[in-house]
């Protein structure tokens, strides 16, 4: 039987590797794409808290965080489109344009 | 080892496997597939977690939409500029400390925690094996409120998204 730590774990890993993702990007594309990763496991978390506890609140705040999700994945594509349009690059090291 | 065991140890290589192949291939578009291959895992992890609706709503709305934008953002922001659409990484190795570590207090977290290991099966047999009802139920009623805020985000995202990527004209 597969218990509640073994969803924790997983999660916890796929977070971890996430996190490395977005450390290590250079494109912003890339970047976007490690936050994706993170906020996945937080979402298998919060159902497998949702399924052992026999509580539904997590599965509504799961849709709530996919939703939300998706909202911020379009707003952030769209800034890294203006971004090159203004840059030319994605390249997140190059992009310092509030450094003072 | 149960049928249970047997699937949930797969999907876990998968789904380790393909988020590992997210953040380390050096080809930008890979990236967007593997992240789909472990989105896909998500849901099924869903799936074994006894919620089919969330596995619908994870295919539909992250492996489909979600994938399909990144996509064309890295058509948009790539293919113009005319080079290989691939990818370097920096400080791997300061990387992969920071993320050992937050795992190494994740996971010293988890050991102390008193958690839950078994299944409450009682309330299944009760209850229609299916929280799709239920979910339904909530959403238009304790949590109305909020299922009506995120629509005013996501109007607010929509036409924010609209703003950045319009232009100057």
């Amino acid at each position: 039987m597969i218990g509640l730590p073994s969803y924790l774990v997983l999660a916890a890993l796929v977070f971890s590797i996430g996190l490395f993702g977005v450390l290590t990007r250079r494109n912003a594309v890339g970047i976007l794409l490690g936050i994706e990763l993170m906020l996945n496991a937080v979402n298998i978390n919060l159902v497998a808290f949702a399924r052992f506890n026999g509580d539904l609140t997590g599965l509504i705040f799961t849709l709530f965080t996919i939703s939300i999700t998706v909202a911020e994945i379009a707003v952030g594509l769209a800034i890294v489109i203006a971004i090159f349009r203004v840059r030319r690059t994605v390249e997140a090291d190059r992009l310092d344009l509030l450094r003072g | 080892m149960t049928l249970e065991t047997v699937e949930f140890w797969v999907v876990a290589v998968v789904l380790l496997a393909s988020s590992l192949a997210v953040v380390l291939t050096p080809n930008l578009f890979h990236a967007v597939l593997y992240l789909a291959a472990a989105l896909v895992a998500t849901g099924v992890i869903f799936l074994l977690l006894d919620q089919p609706f969330l596995f619908a709503v994870q295919l539909l709305l992250y492996a489909g939409g979600v994938v399909t934008i990144v996509v064309f953002a890295i058509m948009l922001t790539e293919r113009l500029v005319g080079e290989r659409i691939r990818q370097t990484s920096r400080h791997l190795v300061n990387g992969a400390i920071v993320a050992a570590a937050v795992f190494a207090g994740v996971a010293g977290f988890l050991l102390q925690a008193p958690l839950t290991t078994v299944r409450p099966q009682r309330r299944l047999q009760e209850e229609p094996r299916d929280a799709t009802v239920a979910i339904g139920r909530a959403l238009v009623g304790p949590f109305a409120v909020t299922l009506l805020l995120l629509g005013v985000l996501l109007v607010t995202a929509l036409l924010g998204a609209l703003h950045f990527a319009r232009g100057e004209e």
